[in-house]
C-alpha cells in the first residue's frame, strides 16, 4: 500500500490552492480543537503532585465565606492518619490599588505549620525564622516577589474588606513551590490579623488545611471530619486541594458543558471542510479515476488513494494547528490568569495524539462516501465523464 | 450592467452539497458567536435592570460589594435621617437595613451545590424595589423563619420550591413565596426577615447595607455625595443601579473564551469558504468567457462572484441564528466575585443579535470571496472559453 504514497502527494499537489486553503481551514479549527482539549485536559485531567495529593481542605459546607470556629482544628488534628493541620484565612483586601498585577492572593496562615503543610516550598533557613519570630512578617511567592519587584524588608500594605485591618507587613521571605498559584501569592501570620479583631471574631476560620500521612489515608479523612461535624451548627466540606480548586471553576459557568460544545462544534466543521474539498477534488477526478482501472487499479486501491489524500491533508492541518496552539498556550502562561490549573496549560502528549486521531478520524470519514462512489463507477462510465 | 442575481442563485443550487457544507460551516460558526452574545446580553440586560435610579446603597468603605460590607444599627439610625431621602405614606425614611450573606444550594446543573444570596430586610425594603412582584404564596411574616425565593431561584433549585423547606443557618426556612422582578439579578435571591436571618447567623448588630430611596434624582446625587463624605459614618454611597451594573463582569470570562473561539473559527470558515468560491470559478470558466463575450465588464464579473459569495455566507448566517434561537430563553448561571453567590440569567437571542451574526457572516464570504472573485474578473476571454 506504501507504494502509493507518492501518487497520493501528486494527487493532494496538484491543487496547490485548495489544498493549502484546506490545510489551513483544518489547522486553524484544529487548533482551537486542540486548546479547548488542553483546557479540558487542564481542569478536569491535571495530575496533582504528590504533596498536593495529601493535602485536604475543609471549609463551612455553606459557602466558602462562612467562618468555621477554630476548635475545630484540634478536633480535625485527633483524626487518626492526619499529620498536621492548619490554619488559612483569605484576607481579600487591596494591594495599593485595582490593577490586574496587583491581585493576588492574600492568606492568613500559621507560620509554624505552614512549611510542614506544604513541604514542597523551598525557602533558606534564616529566611523561615525571620517569618516565624515576627508578627507582622510575610512571605510571598517567588514569581509574586519578581513581579511587582519587592525585595526582603519591603513594607507592604494591605488594606482590608473583608475585615476592617489594614495589614502592614514586611516581607521576611521568599519561597518557591511545585504549585503555580502559591508562587504568585502572599502568606502572613495569622496572628497578625487576629490581635487587630474584635473579640467576638477572634474565634473565626476561614479554612483548615489537613496534612495527611499518607494517600491512603486521604479519602478515609475526608469523610472523617465531615461526619465528625455533621451534627454541628456549622457543617463542614473536605476535599482535596485539587478538587477545592475546581470548585472555583463551577463558579465560572457551565465550562463542563462550553468546552464539550464548541468541541463538539469544532469538530464537525472540520468534518464539513474536509468533506467538501475531497468531493470537489473527487468529482475533477472522474476521468482520472477510469484511466487508473484501465491500468488495472482495483476499487479497493482507488478508495485507498483517495481516502489517503484526505487523511494527508488532513493529518497536515493537525499538526499546523497543534504547533499554533502549542504557541497560544504559551500565550496563556504568561498571561495573568485567575486560576492555577490555566497556568500550567500546555498541550499534554495526550492531548496532541487525540488531536492527530481525531483528525485522521475525521479525514477517513470525510472522504469515504466520495472515495467509496468514485471506486465503484464502472469504467465506461468514468472515462465519458466530462471534467 | 450588472449580471442578475438570479444568476448566482442558480448556481448555489446547482451546486447544492458544496453550497450547503459551506454554509454549514459558516453557520456554526455564526452560532458559537451568537451563543456568546445571548449568554453576555442576558446578563448585563439582568443586572442592567436591577436597580431604581432613585435607590441608592450604603456599603462601608471599601468595600465593593455588600457580601463583605459591614453596617451597624447605630449607623442606619444617623443614616435614616439625611436630607433628601424620601417618605412612605405613613411618614416613615425610605430606608432599608439589610444583611447579605450566602448559602449553599443544589442546583439543576451543579450537584455539588452552588452559592446563592440571601438578603434579610424588613417590610420597608420590600416597598422599596417597585419592581418587586409576588408570584406564587405570600410575603414572610416578620418575626417567623420564612423565606421568599427570587423566580429563577424557584426554576433551578430543587430544595427551593414553593411549599418545601431550606436548611441553612441554624435550622430550616419555609419557602412561602416565589418573587419576580423582571429579569433583574433580584431573581436569584432569596428574601427572608432581616431579625430571624442576623440572629441566626449571629451578627444583630452589624449588618451589611442600607437602600435609601431619594426623593428625585438631583437628591440621589446629593445624598451619594453626603453619604461618602460623612467621616463619622465611615460608609460609601451609589446609585443601585451602578453597583448591579459594575456587576457584568462575572461574564467575561465566558465572553473573552467565546468571542475568541469564533474569530478562530471565522478564520477557519473564510479560508472554507474562499475554497469553494476558488472552485466555483474554476469550474465556471468558460461561464465567464460567454459572460464576457456577452459585453459584460470584468467589473461586474468580479461583482457576480462576490456576492454570489456573500449569499452563501448569508445562508450560513440565518442556519446560525436558527441553531441559537432553541437556546433564547433558557435559564442559566453564572458566579459572581463580586457577591459570591449565582446570577441567573436567561439567555437572550434579540433581533439585533441576530443581525449581528448575520453581519459576521457576511464578513466571512466577504473575505472569503473576494480573491476568487478578483481572480474571475482577471481571465482573458480567449483563454476563459477555451478552458476544460
Amino acid at each position: 500500500m506504501g507504494r502509493h504514497l507518492p501518487l497520493i502527494f501528486k494527487n493532494s499537489w496538484r491543487n496547490r490552492r485548495r489544498t493549502v486553503l484546506t490545510t489551513l481551514s483544518i489547522g486553524v479549527s484544529l487548533c482551537l480543537l486542540g486548546l479547548m482539549m488542553a483546557i479540558y485536559h487542564a481542569f478536569y485531567f491535571s495530575q496533582p503532585s504528590a504533596e498536593q495529593e495529601l493535602r485536604l481542605v475543609t471549609r463551612n459546607k455553606v459557602s466558602l465565606a462562612r467562618p468555621l470556629p477554630q476548635y475545630y482544628g484540634e478536633r480535625i488534628k485527633a483524626i487518626p492518619g492526619v499529620r498536621e493541620v492548619e490554619i488559612e484565612q483569605w484576607f481579600g483586601g487591596k494591594y495599593i490599588d485595582d490593577r490586574p498585577e496587583h491581585m493576588f492572593a492574600r492568606m492568613g496562615i500559621e507560620p509554624d505549620k505552614f512549611f510542614t503543610i506544604y513541604s514542597d516550598a523551598k525557602i533558606p533557613q534564616d529566611q523561615k525564622k525571620a517569618f516565624q519570630q515576627e508578627r507582622s512578617a510575610c512571605v510571598a511567592g517567588k514569581e509574586l516577589a519578581a513581579k511587582l519587584h519587592w525585595n526582603l524588608g519591603d513594607r507592604i500594605t494591605i488594606k482590608g474588606d473583608i475585615f476592617p485591618v489594614n495589614l502592614e507587613l514586611t516581607l521576611r521571605g521568599i519561597f518557591e513551590a511545585d504549585d503555580a498559584f502559591m508562587n504568585r501569592s502572599l502568606f502572613f501570620n495569622r496572628e497578625y490579623l487576629v490581635q487587630s479583631l474584635p473579640e467576638s471574631r477572634r474565634g473565626e476560620v476561614g479554612t483548615f488545611v489537613t496534612l495527611a500521612a499518607t494517600p491512603d489515608d486521604v479519602p478515609r479523612i475526608e469523610t472523617a471530619v465531615d461526619d465528625q461535624f455533621r451534627n454541628s451548627p456549622a457543617q463542614t466540606k473536605t476535599e482535596t486541594q485539587s478538587a477545592f480548586g475546581l470548585s472555583f471553576l463551577a463558579f465560572l459557568g457551565n465550562i463542563k458543558m462550553i468546552l464539550l460544545s464548541v468541541c463538539a462544534a469544532l469538530t464537525f466543521t472540520i468534518l464539513l471542510v474536509s468533506a467538501n474539498t475531497i468531493a470537489m477534488s473527487v468529482r475533477e477526478r472522474g476521468r482520472e479515476v477510469g484511466v487508473l482501472k484501465t491500468l488495472g487499479y482495483t476499487s479497493g486501491t482507488i478508495l485507498w488513494i483517495i481516502v489517503g489524500e484526505a487523511v494527508m491533508i488532513s493529518l497536515l492541518g493537525a499538526v499546523l494547528g497543534l504547533g499554533l496552539a502549542a504557541l497560544l498556550t504559551n500565550a496563556v502562561r504568561s498571561m495573568p490568569t485567575f486560576n492555577a490549573q490555566l497556568e500550567t496549560l500546555t498541550i499534554a502528549p495526550s492531548v496532541a495524539v487525540m488531536c492527530l486521531l481525531v483528525a485522521a478520524l475525521i479525514g477517513a470519514a470525510s472522504a469515504f462516501v466520495p472515495a467509496f462512489n468514485a471506486s465503484r463507477v464502472s469504467i465506461v462510465e468514468a472515462l465519458r465523464s466530462e471534467d | 450592467m450588472a449580471i442578475p442575481i438570479a444568476y448566482n442563485f442558480r448556481n448555489l443550487v446547482v451546486r447544492k452539497t458544496t453550497t450547503i457544507m459551506t454554509a454549514l460551516g459558516i453557520s456554526l460558526t455564526v452560532a458559537v458567536l451568537l451563543a456568546v452574545l445571548a449568554l453576555v446580553h442576558g446578563l448585563a440586560a439582568s443586572l442592567r435592570s436591577t436597580g431604581d435610579p432613585l435607590n441608592v446603597l450604603v456599603l462601608r468603605k471599601g468595600s465593593n460589594s455588600e457580601l463583605v460590607s459591614n453596617f451597624t444599627r447605630q449607623g442606619f439610625q444617623v443614616l435614616k435621617d439625611k436630607p433628601g431621602i424620601a417618605r412612605d405614606a405613613s411618614g416613615q425614611p425610605m430606608a432599608s437595613l439589610e444583611m447579605v450573606t450566602v448559602i449553599n444550594l443544589v442546583s439543576v446543573d451543579a450537584p455539588d451545590g452552588t452559592n446563592v444570596t440571601v438578603r434579610g430586610l424588613t417590610p420597608i425594603g420590600i416597598e422599596m424595589r417597585k419592581s418587586l412582584k409576588l408570584v406564587a404564596g405570600r410575603w414572610f411574616n416578620p418575626g417567623h423563619r420564612e423565606v421568599v425565593v427570587g423566580e429563577s431561584i424557584a426554576k433551578r433549585f430543587p430544595e427551593a420550591q414553593l411549599g418545601k423547606q431550606l436548611h441553612f443557618g441554624t435550622g430550616d426556612w419555609d419557602v412561602v413565596g416565589v418573587m419576580s422582578a423582571g429579569q433583574s439579578a433580584t431573581n436569584s435571591e432569596i428574601y427572608a426577615d432581616l431579625n430571624q436571618l442576623s440572629s441566626d447567623q449571629n451578627r444583630s448588630e452589624v449588618l451589611s447595607s442600607a437602600l435609601v430611596h431619594a426623593t428625585d434624582p438631583v437628591a440621589a446625587d446629593a445624598l451619594v455625595k453626603d453619604i461618602s463624605n460623612d467621616q463619622q459614618m465611615n460608609m460609601d454611597g451609589e446609585l443601585e443601579q451602578d453597583y448591579y451594573a459594575k456587576q457584568t463582569q462575572s461574564g467575561q470570562f465566558l465572553q473573552i473564551l467565546g468571542t475568541f473561539v469564533a474569530i478562530v473559527m471565522a478564520v477557519g470558515s473564510s479560508f472554507a469558504a474562499m475554497n469553494t468560491m476558488y472552485a466555483a470559478v474554476a469550474r465556471r470558466s468558460r461561464e465567464i468567457g460567454t459572460l464576457r463575450v456577452l459585453g459584460f465588464s470584468r467589473a461586474s464579473i468580479l461583482l457576480s462572484f462576490f456576492s454570489e459569495s456573500l449569499l452563501l455566507a448569508i445562508l450560513g448566517g440565518l442556519i446560525g441564528c436558527l441553531l441559537v434561537l432553541p437556546l433564547n430563553g433558557v435559564t442559566t448561571g453564572v458566579g459572581n466575585f463580586q457577591t459570591f453567590a449565582e446570577t441567573d440569567f436567561n439567555l437572550t437571542v434579540t433581533p439585533a443579535i441576530m443581525l449581528t451574526g448575520v453581519i459576521f457572516a457576511v464578513l466571512m464570504g466577504a473575505v472569503g470571496g473576494l480573491f476568487p472573485a478578483w481572480n474571475a474578473s482577471r481571465k482573458e476571454v480567449l483563454t476563459a472559453l477555451r478552458q476544460v
